[in-house]
């Protein structure tokens, strides 16, 4: 079942055009990465999805309908197609707890009660319970970045986009993230992850998407994309990486 | 050129009761002005920070560059003109509609008036708060209008504490431009004792001093405060570090 239908979608900076008419679809349950070079488009893609920017052309379907379209909802669609940034942006005025029901209790109207169990227990599975009453700006990267999957696990939602979850964090605190986020894939929540990590995408990923210049050069299964990839770029991108 | 401090000092004991209800209203003022005055200008400067969906429909797009332009206009006016010009002109103009008083017609100026100090201050606390945060709210399906409320609010009175605790003082101060109003504010008792005993310099000492005294506790008060918002934020930290 096609959860997400992204069809031709196109995205320009001014003259730059940073995506040149991408198809993807996203199955439920499936981990998709979207790997490439800076500047390929990759997070535009990302943030194109979640609408944080507008595409200028192309359609997104999801639950049958085009989010493009004039008139949408796009505050209840962004709820449950929520986002976890390279930067974590924890809202800073609000400890962790807060962080995590905040979404809970303003947009799904969830009472407090239930929203402050329900943050509890993804927290607990991020591993940062204990810091519930903290104040988000004292945590370090790593618990920054949980606090942030927790935040957007407490959503409840169909989707959760990775923008390059690990790239702003410490080499030591980089594993605790992807153990979470490997966990989250095990059981089988559909994600989408930019990554620069080509060892985690390759096993956790159902799909592997490769992009180049604002086109995607190549999909297939981990399996096709690392070791046998048919695309002359992909093989380019990946030759440090296969050869390790 | 002399002054006489014993003399000063006699005027401020004789006409104590003048005084001091000089310094009620001019304390009723900056306090009422700086507070009206900060809602104002969290208004007008969230107005004033609200971006333009190119998803909205049409009419909301129009709602808000028209309250934009608004927002604009009022800023333009009112930091661009004497308060004490305002005072008078909003005074006549609106008292066939207001019937008002001196005292409504001033607390209503100088709350308007702080408003669009207050605007400017908002708007810069507002962009000195990284994006990030906004989209955070946005990717969680939040409207533009919690994210003002609930996030970008709190942290941009935070960071321009400063300032707004600034408008404060200069209002302790600026209140006494209604004096226009025949509002009996401080400066306006300082001129009806003087005007008695003619001992201006003593008698506009008294009053100096006394200015000074509440410019002096506002400060200490909002260095206080500002040290209190500070210290919730590194007591959270030890919380969880113990």
């Amino acid at each position: 079942m096609e959860l997400l239908e992204i069809k031709n979608l196109k995205k320009s900076f001014g003259n730059l055009e940073v995506l040149k008419g991408i198809d993807l679809n996203i199955s439920k349950g499936e981990v998709v990465t979207i790997i490439g070079s800076s500047g390929s488009g990759k997070s535009t893609l990302l943030r194109c999805i979640n609408l944080l920017e507008k595409p200028n052309d192309g359609a997104i379907y999801f639950g049958g309908k085009n989010i493009l379209s004039k008139g949408m909802n796009i505050n209840q669609y962004r709820s449950r197609i929520t986002m976890v940034f390279q930067n974590f942006n924890l809202f800073d005025n609000l400890n962790v707890l807060d962080n995590c029901t905040i979404g809970q209790t303003k947009v799904l109207k969830i009472s407090k009660e239930e929203a402050r169990n329900r943050a509890l227990h993804y927290l607990e599975k991020v591993g940062m319970a204990a810091f519930k009453d903290a104040s988000s700006t004292t945590l370090s990267g790593g618990q920054k970045q949980r606090v942030a999957i927790a935040r957007a696990l407490c959503m409840n939602p169909e989707i959760i986009l990775f923008d390059e979850p690990t790239s702003a964090l410490d080499p030591e605190m980089v594993n605790d993230v992807l153990e979470v986020m490997k966990d989250l894939a095990d059981e089988g929540l559909t994600m989408v992850i930019v990554t620069h990590e080509m060892q985690f995408a390759k096993d956790v990923s159902s799909r592997v998407v490769f992009m180049d210049k604002g086109v995607i050069a190549e999909s297939g299964t981990p399996d096709e994309i690392f070791t046998n990839p048919k695309n002359e770029r992909t093989r380019q991108f990946l030759s440090r990486f296969i050869n390790n | 050129m002399s002054i006489d401090l014993a003399k000063a000092l006699s005027i401020f004991i004789n006409n104590f009761d003048m005084f001091m209800h000089g310094v009620m209203l001019t304390l009723l003022f900056a306090f009422v002005g700086t507070i009206v005055g900060l809602l104002i200008g969290l208004v007008i400067g969230g107005i004033r920070a609200i971006e333009i969906n190119e998803t909205d429909s049409n009419f909301v797009i129009i709602i808000k560059k028209v309250s934009q332009l608004f927002t604009r206009f009022y800023i333009w006016v009112l930091r661009g003109t004497p308060m004490m010009v305002q005072a008078l002109f909003f005074y006549y103009f609106l008292k066939p509609v207001f019937h008002w008083n001196y005292l409504t017609a001033g607390l209503t100026v100088i709350s308007v008036n702080t408003g669009a100090y207050m605007a400017e201050i908002i708007r810069s606390g507002i962009q000195s708060i990284s994006k990030g945060q906004s989209e955070a709210a946005k990717s969680l399906g939040m409207s533009s209008f919690d994210a003002l409320i609930y996030i970008i609010f709190p942290q941009a009175i935070k960071n321009s504490f400063p300032s707004i605790g600034n408008q404060l003082i200069v209002n302790i101060k600026d209140s006494s431009m209604l004096n226009v109003l025949s509002i009996t504010e401080l400066f306006f008792q300082t001129s009806s004792i003087a005007g008695s005993n003619y001992r201006y310099i003593e008698t506009y000492l008294v009053s100096a001093v006394i200015y000074l005294i509440l410019t002096s506790l506002a400060s200490l008060l909002l260095n206080y405060t500002e040290r209190r918002i500070n210290k919730s934020d590194r007591n959270s930290h030890v919380d969880f570090c113990s």
